[in-house]
């Protein structure tokens, strides 16, 4: 219920935020909204020496149009997600998969940066940026570098960020031409995603042109189902076609047994709730 | 220690607070603003909801140097100095819509932040914006119902 | 003079009074226990097993005890004769009773006990502290399932016992060997009543204090019993009851698991004493989990005898009761409270009963809302869908054959029982009006019919339940070690004003309210004007509490009958005062007046006055205004009612939605029908949880898989619907005030209805039963396997 002690710095910049997780070493965390950070501090599974809060600074709290992406900062809460103008406008799928995330006073609190480092395999947010081969902007002693999506969740709570490094936006590619749509299958309003699907699709003159589909908690890291692309691609946007491409959905997925359901039954999820994400992305 | 300036229910207060305090304890311990209870350690439950600068959030899961520079409100708050209450009180109240009590503080203060957002929502919206708060007694039947009634109590009053 | 108050409100009971309680509930003015902070307070935490099962090797204290604000680490060693709980329900003669150290001495014997416990001056200090202590654990065998627990040469969980059979209680009724080999079907089914945390909202808490002029140690504790607790304490840590007060101040709900002794209980009362300081200790949730006693965990091998024409001739009922790992206040007869229900509302001529209980390497269970009769009525209602989809009758009509007709009541049942009064053909069809039954078995007809993915389903549960706890010699007779009466006193006070002193313990039912309505009609005063005192040992002395739906089915009578007592001595003062023989004096709404001569009156707020100067009281009469009563109940009360579930499951999925819930209940007189109304939804969304979401699960070693609300899920306002509910009115005549209980009785309906709709919705796919909670993957794999053939 109590954590164990800490420090704590609150950054106001992230040159300021880097700086003090170098000089702490290995066992600082940062600190978002602490959604997720602190029921596991209070739980006492991490005890960090450090904290150090991003949550008010500047930079990371923008939201900004760069032509044909958006750049969302680390520290917009789940709740300014839902309701950018912006991200309504371009990424429908960022704003609809928010409102779907854990519940409003969290949603307050918890920031977007923060459930893209937390990197728990049933977050729903990681899946859409894999969709959308967003790129994570992250600094650290030596700079800023880009990570693609496919390189950014590296397994179970892991990421690429360092233990010195802060993830300051992501980078993601404005869905003008798409449809698109997030599947949460969860056994109550509350609970995390059992499995989740985020499925986007470009339509033209009745064939899928393009299409992509991420996976939630079907692994260690949200994953593309790569054969479901390729079967839709090019393919006609029908029920029927989506339903035979929607069969592949849990190849080459290794997902994990828990109490609330077991390997076997997450790969049949897979395939069901990939046949509706994409029937309802194509806007059938 | 980490020094915070806090306005919390209108007052403004100023400590010199360990790191590790959550919000809800500074309230309760140090403040003695027992009115917001502590159910879960997951941030499940919503009993310890409290406004922070108008939106609600779960006081179990903030720190009290999170909230510096920031204003609190708690449901000892809520209720203005002259002892009227917020309409959605009355509205609990006429509803039969708490029972042991225990889930009330919480569940009041995030139908207040729903009401903010939504003045006229459905049953459906008023369920969706409650799913962070449990209640053990009621099986919510009535917490709705005082939702509803507030909202148009609400909506009355002001247009 | 008293300023003379005229009630002009008519009669109190039955009217939807708002309650007293909330104005202090809704602003945050609440009086929870871990709310009590005392001057020089030390805060007790406690470490717990990691392990479900392991002997305890060694415990080095000395890191914790260097730690600044640490005072004692006390171990088991310190406490080694000290009982942490105890059971007062011995059920057979040759039960195998467990004891239940306060801290454990040389074994752990599920994942939670507790192995140490820490004395610091700050609740941040003591919860460091648990770190820092180290224990040896040499690791034995879980004993995790029931069945391969009764298996020779099973690892025990009290190898002293040399077995991990609890006991084994019998009730024959009838001869069902006889009247099965009558039958043309005898259905069997296996149902796993699966094992359930209460979680009420309020974790438990307690403070102990010494306090006041005397030896006296005052005990705040979230409990349901201060006065069972005070006596237990009392004879588990020898401190003489006299000298221990227990307050059970705002309760947050209980519903069940605050119905018992702790062992934190005991510690904080012993260590206070000690030390001579108020000691505390608050539950986090995930400690909850562990720590607080768990419900139901039954496997129920149920066989049901039947004709081909419908009727039932008979049932047996084999149970695996789960006691845990040691047995608590009334653990081994919980599930017995179910053996005389287990016929539910239908005739039958005979029920040959058998449980077993059994300990495991886990937390122990005891009473949760409703406590044997939610699984006796899960059984029978779920069995009864079963014959009649075997014999291939509407589920409905096979009940209508069965079930009691209400010209036969009262009507003793083949348990033994009588029923006092019942109509269960009115109840079913005002629940069949309100569902539009015949409507949605159309839509059901019709989604079979075009194949479609999402089905729908319809629930029956025809339910009777028998609450108010209880019948003194019958619990003694069933080896109770208590009484099942309850206490009230009323007193006027000088001014007028009213002092209802009552033994039961509410946490959130309303009783202020309730019981201020029911001594307002009675003695004539009004609601506003009538404190109700209750939970404290030292305001409110004799009261057996608040559990098994008893306080109103017990506590009401008493209340009626001190009102009484009450009003007739006013009346002996009245008569006095107004010259006129007693026999003479009418009362109404308050005021004694004269028959036949009106304008000679007085009211009972004067009479109040009057007996408190004395200066004019009839001969030999003593001073002060006061009724008291003390009520063993005639019989148990039997509530009754029809609930109706439209489910829809998606085949796909295996994702379940409940789309219409209708309950109607028979609770007979209601005092409060927006209280009845409450009880009803919060037990149903009980039973609703216990069929579509809850469940304990453990690993094979004894590890608590569902330890926090993200794995243990509570359904929330958004996964529930609005619920249907009416009540049909059949008083009880055992009762004076005609009232039934009904705090449990949604939660004992609900259950089974929805169950029997999720199945009634997968029937055709060859679905018989759907392990619970009815979770996507549990229904799914019932799919699944009915397609390949299989039972499940």
């Amino acid at each position: 219920m109590i954590p164990s002690s800490f420090d704590y710095v609150k950054a106001s910049t992230v040159d300021e935020a880097v700086a003090a997780l170098t000089a702490a070493g290995e066992d600082a965390k940062v600190l978002g909204g602490g959604q997720s950070l602190l029921p596991v501090l209070r739980l006492r599974l991490n005890s960090p020496s450090v904290l150090v809060d991003v949550s008010e600074v500047d930079e990371m709290r923008q939201v900004t149009d760069e032509g044909s992406a958006l750049l969302v900062g680390a520290a917009v809460t789940t709740y300014e997600v839902m309701h950018h103008d912006l991200v309504t406008a371009h990424v429908p799928l960022l704003a609809q998969t928010a409102a779907l995330v854990a519940d409003p006073a969290i949603r307050h609190r918890g920031t977007f940066g923060g459930s893209c480092t937390h990197a728990d395999p049933s977050g729903d947010m990681p899946t859409v940026a894999r969709v959308l081969d967003a790129e994570f902007v992250v600094a650290g002693p030596g700079g800023r570098r880009t990570v693609p999506a496919a390189d950014f969740f590296v397994d179970f709570f892991t990421t690429a960020v360092g233990p010195d490094e802060v993830l300051v936006a992501v980078r993601l590619p404005k869905m003008g031409g798409w449809g698109s749509h997030y599947e949460k299958f969860h056994r109550t309003a509350q609970a995390w995603a059992i499995v989740g699907v985020a499925a986007a699709v470009r339509v033209e003159g009745g064939t899928i042109a393009e299409a992509r589909v991420a996976l939630t908690n079907m692994g260690a890291t949200p994953i593309r189902a790569a054969s479901v692309e390729a079967a839709l691609t090019g393919g006609p946007a029908t029920a029927e076609a989506i339903a035979a491409a929607a069969e592949s959905a849990a190849d080459g997925t290794s997902p994990t047994s828990d109490t609330h359901a077991d390997a076997e039954f997450r790969r049949h999820l897979a395939r069901v709730l990939t046949k509706r994400a994409v029937t309802k992305a194509a806007g059938l | 220690m980490t020094h915070i300036g806090v306005t919390v229910d209108g007052t403004h207060r100023h400590a010199d607070v360990e790191p590790r305090l959550l919000l809800v304890h500074w309230l309760r311990e140090d403040l003695g603003l027992v009115g917001t209870p502590i159910g879960c350690d997951t941030s499940n439950c919503g009993a310890c909801t409290v406004l922070v600068d108008g939106r609600s959030v779960k006081s179990c899961s903030v720190l009290a140097v999170q909230v510096d520079g920031k204003e609190v409100t708690t449901i000892q708050g809520l209720t203005v100095e002259d002892g009227e209450w917020h309409p959605v009180q009355k509205a609990f109240k006429e509803c039969h819509g708490l029972q042991c009590g225990y889930c009330t503080p919480g569940m009041v203060l995030a139908s207040v932040d729903l009401l903010s957002e939504n003045p006229d929502p459905t049953e459906e919206e008023i369920r969706q914006g409650l799913e962070g708060n449990l209640c053990r007694c009621t099986g919510y039947h009535n917490i709705v119902k005082a939702v509803a009634t507030a909202a148009a109590e609400m909506r009355g009053g002001t247009s | 003079m008293t300023e003379t108050v005229m009630r002009t409100d008519g009669a109190a009971i039955g009217r939807a009074d708002r309650r007293k309680e909330d104005a202090r509930l809704l602003t945050g003015r609440t009086n929870w226990t871990d709310n009590i902070q005392l001057p020089g307070t030390l805060h007790m935490a406690t470490l717990r097993s990691s392990m479900a099962h392991a002997k305890i090797l060694r415990i080095d204290t000395s890191a914790a005890l260097a730690l600044e604000g640490v005072l004692h680490v006390y171990t088991g060693r310190d406490f080694p004769e000290l009982a942490g709980s105890t059971c007062v329900w011995p059920v057979t003669d040759d039960i195998r009773m467990s004891h239940y150290p306060a801290i454990c001495t040389d074994e752990v014997k599920y994942a939670g006990d507790v192995v140490a416990v820490v004395i610091a001056n700050d609740r941040s200090v003591a919860a460091d502290a648990l770190d820092l202590i180290d224990v040896d654990y040499e690791h034995l065998p879980a004993v995790v399932d029931m069945e391969e627990a009764l298996k020779p040469g099973a690892p025990l969980v009290h190898a002293d016992m040399g077995t991990n059979e609890c006991y084994v209680a019998r009730m024959p009724c009838g001869d069902y060997e006889a009247v099965k080999a009558r039958a043309d079907v005898v259905v069997k089914r296996r149902f796993i009543n699966q094992r359930l945390i209460p979680n009420p909202m309020e974790p438990r808490s307690v403070v102990a204090a010494p306090m006041g002029m005397s030896d006296e140690i005052t005990l705040w504790s979230a409990t349901q019993i201060p006065h069972v607790l005070r006596v237990l304490l009392a004879l588990l840590t020898g401190i003489p009851e006299n000298n221990i007060r227990v307050v059970a101040p705002d309760v947050g709900g209980g519903f069940g698991a605050k119905l018992q002794i702790y062992r934190e209980e005991v510690l904080a009362l012993v260590l206070a004493k000690r030390l001579g300081k108020p000691v505390k200790w608050t539950e986090t949730r995930s400690e909850h989990m562990v720590a607080t006693h768990h419900g139901r965990d039954q496997i129920q091998d149920i066989e049901l005898a039947v004709t081909k024409d419908g009727t039932i001739l008979g049932m047996k009922v084999d149970l695996l009761a789960d006691m845990g790992a040691y047995l608590q206040i009334i653990t081994p007869g919980t599930p017995l409270l179910g053996m005389f229900m287990y016929s539910g509302i239908y005739k039958m001529e005979a029920l040959d009963f058998t449980c077993t209980g059994v300990y495991t390497t886990k937390t122990p269970t005891d009473a949760y809302r409703g406590a044997g009769r939610p699984e006796a009525t899960y059984a029978i209602e779920r069995i009864v869908d079963e014959a009649a989809a075997e014999l291939g009758m509407e589920p409905m009509e096979f009940r209508r054959k069965n079930w009691i007709t209400h010209e036969e009541f009262p009507y003793t049942q083949i348990a033994g029982l009588t029923y006092d009064t019942g109509n269960y053909e009115a109840a079913t069809a005002r629940a069949i009006e309100l569902f539009g039954y015949d409507e949605l078995r159309a839509e059901q007809k019709a989604r079979r019919e075009s194949g479609d993915p999402v089905q729908l389903g319809i629930g029956i549960s025809t339910f009777t339940e028998m609450c108010g706890l209880a019948p003194s010699r019958t619990l003694g007779a069933l080896k109770y070690v208590a009484g099942g009466w309850e206490h009230c006193t009323i007193r006027a006070l000088p001014t007028g004003k009213i002092e209802l002193v009552t033994g039961t313990s509410p946490h959130g039912q309303g009783h202020e309210t309730a019981w201020s309505q029911i001594a307002s009609d009675i003695i004539g005063v009004p609601v506003e004007d009538i404190e109700v005192v209750h939970g404290d040992t030292g305001r409110a002395p004799y009261g057996m509490d608040t559990y098994g739906s008893r306080s109103l089915a017990v506590g009401g009578q008493a209340i009626k009958l001190a009102g009484e007592r009450l009003v007739e001595k006013a009346r002996l003062i009245a008569a006095h005062q107004l010259e006129a023989n007693p026999d003479d004096i009418e009362f109404t709404a308050g005021t004694y007046s004269v028959k036949g001569d009106p304008e000679k009156s007085t009211t009972i707020q004067a009479v109040a006055f009057e007996a408190f100067t004395a200066h004019n009281l009839p001969d030999g009469m003593e001073p002060t205004l006061s009724g008291e009563s003390t009520v063993d109940p005639l019989d148990f009360s039997y509530p009754h009612g029809t609930h109706l579930a439209a489910m829809e499951v998606d085949t796909e999925t295996g994702k379940v939605t409940l789309r219409k819930y209708v309950a109607v209940d028979d609770c007979g007189v209601q005092i409060n029908p927006m209280i009845v109304e409450g009880q009803v939804h919060g037990g149903l969304a009980q039973g609703i949880a216990q069929a579509m979401y809850e469940g304990a699960l453990y690993d094979n070693d004894g590890n608590l898989l569902t330890g926090s609300m993200g794995d243990y899920l509570l359904p929330s306002a958004a996964d529930l619907p609005s619920f249907v509910t009416d009540r049909t009115v059949t008083p009880s005549t055992t009762h004076p005030l005609g009232t039934k209980g009904i705090g449990e009785a949604g939660a004992i309906a609900s259950t089974p209805a929805i169950i029997n709709g999720v199945v009634d919705a997968l029937r055709p796919l060859g679905v018989t039963d759907v392990f619970m909670p009815a979770s996507p993957q549990n229904v799914w794999r019932a799919i699944q396997n009915a397609q390949a053939g299989g039972a499940r």
